[in-house]
């Protein structure tokens, strides 16, 4: 609950060192745009901080999103009809996660190192399917003008853009929503929430409870690659067109950023929706306040770090401090 | 009685939180093993510690030989000729015994130069040994090559070279065996007929009546009573550490004697077992002791009944029915309960809630389609809590916060509720203060009465012989042998966890 708090007071501060800057950056087109973003990057952050709250970790999830972008294109291209893409894709993503997870619990791996190849195997995989071309969502709708109705329904729905690309509405704000909404169910209020937690904690202690512990880490891979293939397709419909060597390049730190930024330990056994929704938010508002700042694009990287450096260091302190009043 | 060699006086010392010593007076004389006896937490270590100069006290003094003294740090201390015997031993583990014996107070030649004059120090280092029960070869031998039986003597040794006086021995047998433990107490015989004073701290009660002149028991900071040898006795210790009376410390109030068969273990392998298959029973109703040095395989074993090792071969039969166990699920299922031995790694999520720790391997009860029911779960806290009568402010209170004691009542909690046929408990009551140690043997007591099969591994003698029916001994993978509630007592143990034979 602190943690939620802390970066409340994070976001709420960012908003208003926005609003400092420019009033006019409070206006709803701007919000509505950060929002998209936030929504975006969550929907991944959501994904990662399952794995991690069970104690797991995905270093692959840029290169997902490249494969699945690439891949969701590419079955367009060959005839699939785009909600039967949609759905492969996302199944994809699923299978993905299923493998790190069996690649982890029965091979006994660490996770670190399985998504670590697995980063580097997806992107190449992506260039591979599309001899390293960009993959253009216009001129694949050239060439199958049935498919346009239902591209344009899911880009309007999924990530509120319209044909021309205007954004009418923050939809992948809307989609993190449910998808936060669905998971913080699973994680407070169901067996599955529960396990995740105690495996995350110790390992051996949930094992010694009964806990099916492989099979809960396999389920956590599984929803964590799902959502970074979702996040692939959002990528898709939103940018009309992605390179296959550069497409999602880092969203695994940035999601894993926002996770911890929410509350999710790295070391496993905590985090919530919640948090997670509100760390992930972060990220996505700094970017647009460096933006109306007018600071060199190229000092961007910088004051990201410092800005998360001086937010954990000054969260660890309170924390620190709290826990030294109570034993003290 | 002569002049003590050393007196505390009313020693008082206050820790944040905690008043470890609350007035505590005692005398040593010269040549005497003193006992000082307690559970964990009770002052025998500060006590100790403000002897050897480590602590300064609150309020009280200290005397040795009648004059008023005060010690600025262990160093004077030894000087004075009081020395402490770690629990971890202090030795340079790299170094030989003889550079270990002398070091910091080598003897030198040539002034200035500071040759080492190992001749000398050779010759005293080997008279020392010997005065220890060592081999004189040893001199030469890397200290860290040695048993750790061994390197306590080695630290006696060098104690000996600084003309120790007074010997502080913190529970000097917990990592012996048995044949190294029979030569510390020769060689306590031998220091204290050469006048040597011992401090001796111990929870183990057979040891302080083998060795100790007279035994002091500290409760909660303060000195309950003193005890010459003729009373030092199981009944008298128990009483004043505890507070309560040894009949009710180890009760037998609601067996009702053995019933049938739970559990039929037939020629059972596993992986990282002995070669020869092993087999056990356990009847309803009885509390089945397991005795066994460490690393004697009894932890080994209960893991392959539940499922942690895999199981190579072999039958395990329950209440008649084959059961195959693959993983502690299946034995859970089966209802096959472990309490392990390592609480804090595998018993507990240390991290998480006690109403966590609870429901854990309770979820199918208070779920349904995997959603969690809320008053389920608020229940089955409440009813675990008051049951066990477990000291938590609430069930949301972090399981790493509490005492030793109340976190293996939590451990007892997970199962409680799924009603087990088989409990197998793996050195229930290691780290639990005594208070907490009489609750869980009348709680055992109380399940065996339910016509719970209960299969006890312990380290604890007193706890073997004070609670088991029927008790089975390790040795080296194999069980030595079985021992009826009437053939159980300390030296048949003692034999059969050796090696000796029945």
């Amino acid at each position: 609950m602190n943690r939620i708090a802390g970066v409340l007071v994070l976001l709420v501060g960012l908003y208003a060192a926005l609003y400092a800057t420019r009033p006019s950056a409070l206006d709803s087109s701007n919000l509505i745009d950060v929002g998209n973003r936030q929504g975006f990057y969550g929907i991944m952050a959501i994904g990662v901080g399952v794995v991690m709250i069970a104690g797991g970790i995905d270093l692959s999830i840029g290169a997902v999103v490249a494969l699945a972008a690439t891949s969701f294109g590419v079955l367009l291209k060959n005839g699939v009809h785009p909600y039967s893409a949609f759905v492969i894709t996302l199944m994809g993503g699923t299978s993905i996660g299923f493998l790190h997870g069996i690649l982890v619990t029965k091979l006994r791996l660490q996770a670190f190192l399985i998504t670590l190849c697995g980063l580097f195997v997806y992107r190449g995989l992506a260039r591979l399917l599309t001899n390293d071309l960009q993959v253009g969502m216009n001129a694949i709708l050239r060439e199958k003008p049935s498919f346009v109705p239902s591209v344009d329904w899911l880009r309007f729905y999924l990530t509120g853009h319209e044909a021309d690309g205007k954004l009418a509405f923050p939809a992948m704000l809307v989609l993190l929503g449910v998808i936060a909404v669905v998971v913080g169910l699973i994680l407070q209020k169901t067996s599955y929430g529960r396990y995740w937690y105690a495996v995350g904690y110790s390992e051996q202690a949930a094992r010694y409870a009964g806990v099916n512990v492989d099979r809960q880490r396999i389920v956590t891979f599984m929803i964590g690659s799902t959502l970074a293939a979702l996040a692939g397709i959002l990528l898709l419909l939103k940018d009309s067109s992605v390179k296959p060597d550069n497409a999602g390049m880092a969203y695994e730190l940035e999601a894993i950023t926002g996770a911890v930024l929410g509350g999710v330990s790295l070391r496993g056994g905590s985090g919530t929706a919640l948090g997670i929704v509100l760390g992930a938010a972060v990220l996505p508002l700094l970017k647009n306040l460096i933006n109306f700042l007018e600071i060199p694009s190229a000092l961007e990287p910088v004051v990201i770090g410092t800005t998360l450096l001086l937010g954990t260091t000054v969260d660890e302190l309170l924390r620190k401090r709290s826990s030294a009043r109570k034993s003290g | 009685m002569p002049i003590p060699l050393i007196e505390a006086m009313a020693i008082r010392k206050q820790f944040p939180g905690v008043l470890a010593l609350d007035g505590v007076s005692c005398a040593i004389v010269p040549g005497e093993v003193l006992a000082i006896v307690g559970e964990n937490g009770a002052g025998k270590s500060t006590l100790m510690k403000v002897i050897a100069g480590i602590y300064t006290p609150d309020a009280g003094e200290l005397r040795m030989n009648g004059q008023p003294i005060r010690f600025d740090g262990p160093a004077g201390a030894m000087e004075a000729g009081i020395f402490l015997i770690h629990q971890e031993l202090s030795l340079a583990e790299n170094l030989s015994v003889l550079d270990n014996l002398f070091l910091g107070r080598e003897r030198t030649k040539f002034g200035f130069l500071r040759l080492l004059d190992r001749t000398s120090m050779a010759a005293t280092g080997r008279d020392v040994l010997v005065r220890v029960g060592l081999p004189k070869e040893l001199l030469h031998v890397e200290v860290g090559t040695l048993p750790p039986g061994q390197k306590q003597l080695v630290e006696i040794a060098r104690a000996l070279i600084n003309d120790a006086k007074a010997i502080i021995m913190d529970e000097p047998t917990s990592s012996l065996t048995q044949k190294e433990t029979d030569t510390l107490y020769g060689v306590i015989d031998a220091l204290k007929s050469s006048g040597v004073s011992i401090l001796y701290i111990s929870h183990r009660l057979a040891e302080i009546k083998r060795c100790a002149d007279r035994a002091i028991v500290l409760r909660d900071g303060k000195l309950t009573a003193e005890l010459p040898k003729a009373e030092i006795n199981h009944a008298n210790l128990v009483r004043y550490m505890v507070g309560r009376d040894l009949k009710q410390f180890f009760p037998r109030d609601h067996r009702k004697g053995a019933g049938e068969t739970v559990l039929k273990i037939r020629d059972l392998r596993f992986a990282g077992g002995p070669g020869s298959g092993i087999s056990l029973d356990v009847r309803a109703g009885e509390i089945l002791g397991m005795a066994g040095l460490v690393g004697a395989g009894r932890t080994e074993l209960s893991e392959a009944i539940f499922g942690i090792r895999t199981i190579t071969g072999g039958t395990i039969q329950l209440a008649g029915q084959s059961v195959p166990i693959r993983t502690p699920r299946d034995a859970i299922d089966a209802g096959i309960y472990l309490v392990p031995e390592d609480r804090k790694l595998n018993g507990l999520i240390v991290d998480a809630t006690v109403g966590e720790n609870l429901s854990l391997p309770n979820i199918g009860r208070i779920s349904r389609y995997s959603w969690l029911s809320r008053s389920g779960e608020t229940e089955l806290h409440r009813e675990s809590i008051q049951r066990l009568r477990v000291k938590t402010p609430n069930a949301r209170q972090t399981v790493g916060l509490l005492s030793g004691g109340n976190q293996q009542k939590v451990v007892f909690g997970k199962w409680l509720a799924r009603g087990p046929k088989l409990l197998i408990l793996d050195e229930p009551t290691r780290g639990v203060d005594v208070g907490a140690k009489a609750e869980i043997y009348g709680l055992i007591d109380e399940l065996a009465g339910q016509g719970v099969a209960i299969w006890m591994i312990t380290s604890d003698l007193e706890e073997l012989l004070g609670m088991s029916d029927r008790a089975v001994v390790m040795h080296e993978g194999r069980i030595a042998g079985e021992l009826t509630r009437e053939e159980l007592n300390e030296e048949a143990v003692m034999r059969l966890a050796t090696g000796g034979s029945e």
